[in-house]
């Protein structure tokens, strides 16, 4: 179902006042919604059941890929591809190798770290219905903001409104699409 | 059984002054990028900045058009100026990954006002770090000869190399060093894109800040990630500096084979780093009224940080001399006497009196509270740490096994104008920096308010 706008949206002027209004919304039910705020706030990571993410599980793959890559890359060109013969040395001489193993585990993990983490967050992301509400510029300076979404089941936009209201926010408002 | 011990109970101590909301924060280091006067001082240092960047391309000019003759490197000192700047520039690079890495997996708040300008400090200093050993090469547009590609002339990097290493570590070091600030800033940028009158400024801040909205979901995965880098960068800063001290202990020049170099190398880079945040901080805090951000606190623990890298050093020294003596080896013996009595001496005095006596007038709390005395001690590092590279490389190299080969190093105005010009190339970067972006991380400014402590009502 289409429906004319993205949720309604509530302003908070302090931390502590979002918390709660996060915990009180999950606590009636609600589950399609998302908390904005200038800085990252672990107690509401926690509110909203947020703790878990694949982040770490990407990069672990990534830097592993990048350390075997690493290792071929100079296992394949000393042995293989370039054998220089230093007086009857051995060609798979991997106590050189560890270096550059290292240094391509570290980049691979971190670009795979940044790329994940754009991913997960589906950014870039230019545009989105919450920057219609023009109040909501403060969400990068001082005010918090609690967005219930109008895809939520709970959802029905005087209820919610209503509800919105009871947390005592400094406003409470619609998000055009 | 005997009584616990008691934990004292300490008061929080105070980062930042009294008195900022998360408004006025935000306003006041905002305000710095987003106004249209710009103080005389950004003018007048850019300026300074812009006048070396030219000698610097003109330098650069000379040297693609004439070659590396035209510096002071002569067999057998081929190493000369270029890779002593080298090694200084990418160890002061270190103390910023070192105040936006470690500090922060060792949780040490203090680190949040300085982060952001220490990174930038790290980037631009890898940047000219770079340009040496790109220009050394003689013929830098083959610099990609350096990496392993299917080539016509079917011939590999040596990958035994240190100087191979090398490539690896640096080209690793700046690119996870762009990505870890890059992605300190996006929120930042997102409150300048808001902030903004100018609509050519919000596009592109918005642009930049990739629709950054601070959304719960966005900050866990954000403060994930930057636990993560900070896990990457951690290791990967200390391997950069021992990498570039391989390219000296692989070789078995005197006065370079030796074990102790790697961490040598790595207290000697967070030393000569820290003694450049506090040459940056200082006038900056001052010209921008961010006293209150950049308190007395900071400059106070970034003082104790080089006092305790530079005991390392100057540690260091002493061992140095003492290996050569103990080693038995004549070699080593007589590198060592003709560094402290050779032609090279007053160098090698003068770094002694900047990197063992110098550091321990920080135990005084006079100096380390004392901002323009703080400036002039790290003045005095930053020219200590950088004798310390010309030591090492020249005086080796100069004075090596063979008798019959030795020269004397004698730097050219081309060698001077070079690195004068990299200096130039980093305050032009600098500079534009602060004007351009926020210098201090505004969002982990904010989280060191007492209003961003949550209180909750525990049921």
């Amino acid at each position: 179902m289409k429906v004319p706008f993205y949720g309604v949206i509530a302003e908070f002027d302090n931390p502590s006042a979002l918390v709660a209004a996060a915990r009180t919304a999950r606590e009636q039910g609600y589950r399609k919604m998302d908390a904005y705020s200038p800085f990252p706030i672990e107690e509401l990571t926690d509110a909203l059941h947020l703790h878990h993410n694949r982040l770490p599980l990407i990069v672990l793959i990534g830097g592993l890929t990048g350390g075997a890559l690493g290792y071929l890359m100079q296992y394949y060109v000393t042995v293989w591809d370039f054998p220089i013969n230093v007086g009857g040395r051995p060609l798979h001489s991997w106590p050189a190798y560890i270096i550059i193993t290292f240094e391509m585990t570290i980049l691979f993990g971190a670009i795979s770290c940044v790329l994940g983490l754009l991913g997960l967050c589906r950014l870039p992301q230019p545009y989105h219905p919450v920057f219609n509400v023009p109040r909501f510029a403060f969400a990068s300076r001082n005010r918090f903001f609690l967005c219930i979404e109008a895809t939520d089941p709970l959802f029905d936009k005087q209820k919610t409104v209503a509800f919105l209201e009871s947390l005592e926010p400094k406003e409470v408002s619609e998000v055009a699409h | 059984m005997p009584d616990e011990i008691q934990v004292a109970d300490r008061k929080p101590e105070k980062i930042i002054a009294p008195g900022y909301t998360f408004g006025t924060v935000t306003d006041q280091i905002a305000t710095v990028v987003l106004t249209k006067r710009t103080p005389v001082f950004w003018i007048a240092s850019f300026g300074v900045g812009l006048v070396l960047l030219l000698l610097f391309l003109l330098a650069v000019g000379v040297l693609l058009a004439k070659g590396v003759g035209i510096w002071g490197i002569r067999v057998p000192v081929m190493w000369g100026f270029a890779i002593t700047n080298f090694v200084w520039w990418i160890g002061i690079g270190h103390a910023g990954t070192l105040i936006s890495a470690i500090l922060l997996l060792l949780n040490q708040k203090w680190r949040n006002s300085i982060n952001r300008f220490a990174e930038a400090m790290t980037l631009f200093a890898v940047a000219c770090a770079g340009m040496f050993p790109l220009l050394h090469l003689g013929r830098p547009w083959l610099f990609y000869w350096l990496f392993p590609y299917p080539n016509t002339m079917n011939v590999q990097p040596q990958f035994r190399s240190p100087l191979v290493w090398d490539v690896f570590a640096v080209s690793t070091y700046a690119t996870v060093s762009f990505l870890f600030w890059y992605v300190g800033l996006m929120p930042d940028l997102a409150t300048l894109r808001d902030r903004t009158h100018n609509r050519l400024a919000r596009f592109t801040y918005g642009i930049m800040a990739m629709g950054w909205r601070g959304s719960a979901r966005h900050w866990s995965i954000y403060e994930t990630a930057s636990l993560l880098l900070a896990g990457l960068a951690t290791p990967l800063v200390l391997s950069v500096h021992t990498v570039v001290s391989f390219d000296f202990t692989i070789g078995i020049v005197p006065g370079w084979h030796s074990t102790f170099f790697p961490p040598y190398f790595v207290a000697g880079a967070i030393y000569s780093g820290f003694a450049m945040v506090l040459a940056l901080a200082i006038p900056l805090r001052s010209v921008y009224g961010l006293k209150g951000l950049i308190t007395d606190t900071h400059l106070d623990n970034s003082a104790k940080v080089m006092l305790g890298t530079g005991l390392i050093v100057a540690y260091a020294y002493i061992m140095e001399a003492f290996t050569g003596w103990y080693s038995g080896n004549v070699y080593e013996h007589a590198i060592t006497i003709n560094r402290m009595t050779g032609p090279y001496a007053t160098q090698y005095w003068t770094l002694v009196a900047c990197n063992i006596v110098a550091p321990n007038f920080l135990w005084f709390k006079k100096i380390r509270g004392t901002p323009w005395l703080l400036f002039t001690w790290s003045m005095i590092v930053l020219v200590g740490m950088w004798l310390e590279r010309y030591v090492i490389i020249v005086s080796s190299l100069a004075q090596d096994n063979l008798v019959s080969s030795w020269r004397v190093f004698q730097a050219t105005r081309w060698d001077w104008a070079t690195y004068v010009g990299t200096i130039g190339l980093f305050l032009f970067l600098f500079f534009l920096f602060i004007r351009l972006l926020p210098m201090i991380s505004i969002f982990e400014v904010r989280t060191l308010l007492p209003q961003a402590k949550v209180e909750e009502e525990r049921g």
